[in-house]
């Protein structure tokens, strides 16, 4: 099977150079682009492609890209931004493109920035990615000194300044209107839509921001066209995905594969199954932010319509395997706990209910919960939901304790019960 | 103008209501008792608190809806919305229960208890049990100066205090800090609050985080305290205001909106300066001095006014020195007792021309006197020769918003609402409408600026001339112009003339009469047949204006008088030693026969003065004033003040119906007085329509002055007496000094306080608007008395040189500073911390001349008075130009701007 995003990314580590990613195919997209195509054409060409932002809220890249406005009277500088913020718990398929084959980004983002007509473009870099920071500066580098970027590129006429931008390392800044904001050198917190970014965004002009494993698929879907990018997939959305697992399970790692791949085949063939002496109970199959699915859910296709379907949501496409010997409780707890310390503080249910919630949790982990707790848990599910907040960092953050609340209520209880943690 | 109302659906009942609202706005203006917190009337919307949840459903079938942020969704036709929805309803509870959370049960020792939006909110959701069990976070407090107590534990992160503290008022050293529930609202450091608004924070917090540190010093409850309707005394601005008392005496001033004027804000000033009405050099009882070399001693009311009557009678003349901070109705009873020949108003020659002339021009001319809200509403603005900061702070705090303005159209063509105000911020960036500055040196509303120029009053002039001459071909010429100054002088015309409401704001601050003629010329020339240009003339005291527009001559013509023919003088609220210099002043007040000091406070003339009588403040008695933009405005006594304190106007009325009646009768009241004026002055005609007369009843009720939870009425007094003494009587207006009357809305001149059933906060201000944000039911209090003209006025010739250095002298000119310029302010304690050093301001090259390092001494000579001071920078202030703060401190009055020689000590 063919796997595009990850084709040159090589077991020892080392990225390609930018003579080796030319080598290898690279960079012809760019140019091919650059001389026969309009940028019209290659927005409509990623939207017949079906692409779907791979950051987690699955918009339809070539949509997204076509609510900027175009033309002479359109408002400059124009801005694209990748969202390298990858801090979704759980998820680490960005860091493998990033470290592993910079240069496909970068073609990606100029591709993307040629479509829009965009000016500059911004890596924003989560700041724990040091090592992604350091090949992303090379290669921006390596790509200026071949007129890649820059003025008048590939004497196309079209000029694009690309920077590097490590952020200060928040989980807010993945918002993309956060991150915006931060990029502004302002506090992080979100902005409200309307305005949408492609209207009033980076410095209030049109911007696209769209996720790394997004802008990688772009040069694959000009060089091959939008039949071939539909027909990598097992569904009717476009493509491969990079899926990850971890926990317990044998071989947790990333993998890329044709989008719609069912949970059981990630599992059970590429990581190993889980380890032995373990049983499996459930998954969280996106990030931390998602629902839980169960054994009865093994043979869905992990694509964004079948997951939501089994009531929960494909996200990152990076899961979290739970094992029989893991306490759920614990596992919700640390979530919890870990977006109540991101919450940028600006709404109340966010700010307060997730402290709230995290405490709680904490209570019952230790032996002193109450059964008033059960009810107070799940008025959270139902009141930190989309649109009572400002953003989704809540809500997201409620999918996990609303599917552990429904799947393993029992557990729940017995430690409130029993006033400890059975797993200990 | 007119807008179509568009209608929408609430609980499926149909409302109409102005287009371009969001629905939180909506509701609350149609009377919907919604809850918020972060949004405000001042600095719309941005969805943080979630309080305002209603449902929102897509149209009639739609029985489940969706839960959206009132204050975040607009209000268009056809939106269908529910506030009682259940889950609605239940998730407004939560969002109390939330912040409950982490808020300390401090409500029987917080200061803002009683009047605390949170407390409102709290019992308007129903929310009461507490769940919550767990330990709550807590903050470090700082100190933040004299004004604004910090108290972190309270905070509900509404955001409020950072958006008006930076967004609106342009603030820097405020800031929030930190994240998640730990998100912090302070200074980087303890330090005093540096924006001359600080204060508004106690209002803008709907909890007690911020809460007036004076208040604290004498606390009192809202519910125990006397308040009337009352108008600040510290600039010429204005602003309406609440004065609240117990026991006596004035425990705080608050803001009384007035939709025209001072809206939602006041500087710290007014809010701050009240103190004096309480200070120990207050003169309280009548004082007179048998021989100019004796002590005063303390007289019987009766005694003071027998002997007030013996001077009158004794034969000389008797000259009358008014006062630009003494109301209408002193000013004018003096006058009406010594004669219009023999009254003066108290005020230096060089003002007295300068305000008489910038009266005439506002009389005369075809430029409109703008109110404040005209001024946030001017969309290219020329200031010329104000420090407006300084000088008439809430004027700068109007210039902050003007220049949003012209670059609106950026969000609007976005399809941004402008009450979005995040979005509407975020397209605008940096944008600013055209605001060009011209002053004698940097001033604090420079970061706005367009352009600033900095020179010479005569070279001010000059360019405001120059501006005039490319604005039209009538104007006079400037010659020899240097080309920078003439292409700059071409922008500010250019950037004037595509304004569709622009405006000039000059003044008598820099004590230069070509300054107000080349801003007249400005104005003039801007007014065509579809535009009327505004023109705003800073004058320096509350009610400078007003005795303006009384007329009389100068102090200066009525010590020359005084010298040449002994005669005995009667000043008004007015420290002589602050209108002339020393010299002048001795030599008048030597020669006069009997000298009588109506006043407040001890001062150099009242040391001088054979009889004392002591005058009311602004707190204590009722009285009108005449603000900058011509509005006469009437404020009314909050407290009965204790002793023979009467009003100014009262301690003259007596000796004129003594004279009249030839017996004492009981003094007239206020309508009297103010008949008299408004027909012998027919400029004053519509004084009389500012607020209903004395006689004024609503269903046979006064207007109490007390809320109806006033408490300790009874126990007050009783170690003085167990029976229950009768409330005093207030013979001018139609408030008692009591809790009975009548409890609904009153004519907008009298209200005392704002309050509404579940609204015990400021934000019941909501219930007396017809839209919330905009004008009070029955209109904004005051009156205008000054239109402009329709025909045109003439160009004022004679452009002054341009300034020429002199070798050995600086021209002096005067700095302000609004803690410190200002008479009576500077007596609060909180005020006086923030008081500058003395100094003298030199530009760098000239102390470098000199031989003198910043803070180093140099000794000035002016105007016969030597002084030794340290040397301070001010940017901007040029060569050859020295700048000295007014009346700062120790520092006497001088007729500036003079020539002065700088030597190094």
């Amino acid at each position: 099977m063919e796997r595009p995003l990850t084709k040159n990314i090589r077991s020892d580590g080392e990225p390609p150079s930018l003579k080796e990613y030319e080598h290898a195919g690279g960079y012809e997209a760019l140019r091919r682009a650059l001389r026969e195509l309009t940028p019209q054409a290659v927005t409509a060409l990623v939207k017949d492609s079906n692409l779907n932002g791979r950051g987690g809220a699955g918009f339809p890249t070539g949509l997204k890209w076509s609510f900027v406005p175009m033309g002479d009277d359109a408002p400059h500088p124009k801005y694209l931004i990748a969202n390298a913020d990858e801090m979704e718990p759980g998820t680490f398929k960005d860091r493998l493109l990033l470290e592993g084959d910079p240069h496909q980004l970068i073609e990606g983002m100029i591709l993307g920035a040629y479509a829009i007509q965009a000016d500059v473009a911004y890596i924003f870099l989560r700041w724990a990615y040091r090592v992604a920071a350091e090949r992303l500066e090379r290669a921006i580098a390596e790509a200026y000194a071949n007129n890649y970027l820059g003025h008048n590129i590939c004497g196309s006429g079209y000029s694009l300044e690309m920077y590097l931008h490590v952020s200060a390392g928040r989980y807010m800044c993945g918002e993309e209107t956060a991150l915006l904001n931060a990029l502004e050198g302002k506090r992080a917190t979100p902005r409200s839509k309307p305005p949408f970014p492609a209207v009033s965004g980076l410095w209030g002009k049109p911007t696209i921001v769209n996720n790394v494993e997004t802008f990688c698929n772009v040069p694959h879907i000009v060089n091959r066209g939008a039949e071939w990018f539909k027909s990598l997939s097992h569904t009717g959305e476009g493509g491969t995905k990079i899926y990850g697992v971890s926990g317990k399970v044998k071989y947790p790692g990333a993998w890329e594969l044709p989008l719609g791949t069912t949970v059981r085949e990630i599992l059970e063939e590429h990581a190993g199954g889980v380890r032995d002496g373990l049983k499996f109970r459930g998954v969280i199959p996106g990030g931390a932010s998602t629902e839980f699915l169960l054994e009865e859910h093994l043979d869905v296709k992990m694509d964004f319509a079948s997951v939501q379907k089994a009531g929960s949501r494909l996200g990152t496409g990076t899961m979290i395997v739970m094992d029989d010997q893991t306490c759920p409780v614990g596992l919700v707890h640390n979530l919890e706990r870990f977006f109540a310390q991101e919450s940028c503080g600006w709404c109340t249910p966010c700010r307060e209910g997730l402290p709230w919630t995290a405490k709680i949790l904490q209570a019952i982990e230790e032996g002193a919960g109450q059964p008033i707790d059960m009810q107070r848990l799940m008025l959270h599910t139902r009141f930190l939901g989309p649109g009572h907040t400002f953003c989704a960092l809540a809500p997201g953050a409620m999918e996990p304790l609303q599917s552990a609340l429904q799947y393993f209520r029992e557990d729940f209880e017995r430690h409130i019960r029993e006033k400890r943690c059975p797993w200990k | 103008m007119e807008m179509k109302m568009i209608s929408f659906y609430i609980d499926n009942q149909p409302y109409a209501v102005n287009p371009g609202l969001n629905l939180l706005h909506a509701c609350l203006s149609l009377g919907f008792n919604l809850p918020y917190f972060c949004w405000h009337p001042a600095l719309g919307s941005v969805g943080a608190c979630r309080q305002c949840a209603i449902k929102q459903f897509k149209d009639e079938n739609d029985k489940h809806g969706k839960i959206v942020m009132a204050c975040m969704t607009p209000a268009t036709e056809g939106t269908r919305i529910s506030i009682n929805d259940p889950e609605a309803h239940h998730f407004r509870a939560s969002v109390i229960e939330w912040l409950m959370m982490n808020h300390p049960h401090d409500c029987p020792v917080c200061d803002e208890g009683g009047e605390c939006h949170l407390q409102d909110m709290t019992v308007m959701t129903g929310h009461t049990y507490r769940e919550f069990r767990f330990p709550k976070r807590t903050f470090t407090n700082q100190n933040l100066g004299p004004f604004v107590n910090h108290e972190m534990n309270r905070c509900i992160e509404c955001y409020r205090c950072v958006r008006f503290y930076r967004d609106y008022a342009g603030g820097r050293d405020f800031d929030v800090f930190a994240a998640h529930d730990h998100v912090y609202f302070g200074r980087h450091e303890d330090g005093t609050l540096e924006s001359e608004f600080s204060g508004n924070l106690v209002e803008v917090c709907p909890t007690g985080v911020f809460t007036d540190k004076t208040l604290k010093k004498h606390y009192t409850r809202k519910w125990d305290l006397q308040t009337a309707p009352s108008v600040c005394v510290h600039c010429a601005l204005g602003c309406n205001t609440i004065a609240g008392e117990r026991y006596s005496t004035l425990r705080r001033i608050r803001n009384r909106f007035n939709h025209e004027v001072n809206g939602y804000f006041l500087c710290d000033r007014g809010r701050y300066g009240y103190e004096f009405v309480n200070s120990e050099k207050r003169i309280r009882q009548s004082l007179i001095r048998r021989s100019r070399d004796s002590q005063p001693e303390v007289a019987s009311r009766h005694s003071a006014i027998e002997k007030l009557g013996e001077i009158l009678a004794e034969g000389s003349p008797v000259i009358g020195i008014g006062s630009p901070r003494a109301s209408l109705e002193a000013n004018f009873a003096l006058r009406k007792l010594v004669g219009p020949e023999h009254f003066f108003q108290g005020v230096s020659e060089r003002e007295t021309r300068l305000t008489t002339l910038a009266l005439k021009i506002l009389q005369e001319g075809p430029a409109r006197a703008p109110s404040l809200q005209d001024v946030q509403l001017a969309d290219a603005v020329f200031v010329l020769g104000e420090d407006v900061t300084n000088v008439a702070p809430m004027l700068a705090l109007a210039l902050r918003q003007s220049v949003r303005r012209e670059v609106m159209t950026i969000a609007t063509r976005l399809r941004i609402p402008e009450w979005d105000d995040a979005a509407v911020r975020e397209a605008v960036q940096q944008e600013r409408g055209p605001l060009f500055i011209a002053t004698t040196g940097s001033t604090k509303l420079d970061d706005i600026a367009r352009e600033t120029y900095r020179s010479a009053p005569d070279d001010l002039a000059r360019l405001g001339f120059a501006v005039a001459q490319a604005l039209s071909g009538d104007a006079p010429k400037v010659a020899d112009l240097p080309d920078d100054e003439r292409a700059l002088a071409n922008r500010i015309a250019v950037a004037l003339k595509g304004a569709e409401r622009p405006l000039v704001i000059s003044g008598v601050s820099c004590g230069s009469e070509a300054l107000i003629r080349a801003a007249a010329n400005v104005a003039s020339a801007l007014c065509t047949d579809d535009r009327r240009a505004e023109l705003c003339f800073n004058v320096p005291e509350c009610n400078s204006f007003g005795l303006a527009l009384i007329g009389g001559e100068s102090i200066n013509s009525a010590f020359e008088r005084m010298v040449h023919e002994p005669s005995s003088v009667i000043v008004l609220e007015n420290d002589l030693y602050r209108r002339a210099n020393r010299a002048m002043v001795d030599a008048a007040l030597d020669a006069a026969k009997y000298i009588i000091a109506i006043d407040h406070l001890e001062n150099a003339t009242t040391r001088k003065a054979d009889l004392i009588l002591p005058a009311a403040t602004f707190a204590e008695g009722d009285g009108t004033f005449v603000n900058n933009e011509g509005r006469a405005q009437r404020f009314y006594q909050a407290l009965d003040p204790k002793a023979d304190i009467q009003e100014s106007w009262r301690w003259l009325q007596d000796p004129i119906s003594t004279i009249d009646r030839g017996e004492a009768e009981p003094g007239s009241n206020l309508d009297e007085v103010d008949l008299a004026l408004a027909s012998e002055l027919p400029v004053f005609a519509s004084i009389l329509k500012i607020a209903p007369p004395a006689n004024f009843r609503i269903v046979g009720q006064k207007i109490p002055r007390q809320p109806h939870r006033y408490s300790g009425r009874t126990a007050m007094l009783a170690q003085l007496s167990v029976h229950e003494p009768k409330p005093p009587d207030d013979p001018d207006s139609p408030l008692s000094f009591s809790m009975e009357g009548y409890e609904g809305e009153p004519p907008p001149s009298l209200i005392p306080r704002f309050w509404a059933p579940g609204w015990n906060s400021i934000q019941s201000l909501n219930k007396f608007q017809s839209e919330v944000g905009g004008s009070l039911h029955g209109g904004d209090p005051g009156q205008r008395l000054i239109e402009a003209a329709r025909t045109g006025l003439k160009f004022f010739g004679e452009v002054p040189h341009a300034f020429e250095r002199r070798s050995n002298e600086w021209l002096i000119v005067p700095l302000y500073h609004i803690f410190g310029s200002e008479e009576l302010s500077v007596l609060s304690p909180g005020i006086s911390e923030r008081l500058p050093n003395l100094y003298i301001a030199l530009n760098d090259h000239d102390a470098a001349r000199l031989g003198v390092k910043y803070g180093g001494q140099v000794e000035l000579d002016l105007e016969g008075s030597t002084y030794s001071l340290p040397v301070r920078g001010r940017l901007g202030i040029p060569e050859g130009v020295a700048g000295l703060p007014v009346c700062l401190r120790e520092l006497p009055f001088v007729d500036l701007p003079a020539w002065g020689r700088i030597a190094r000590m």
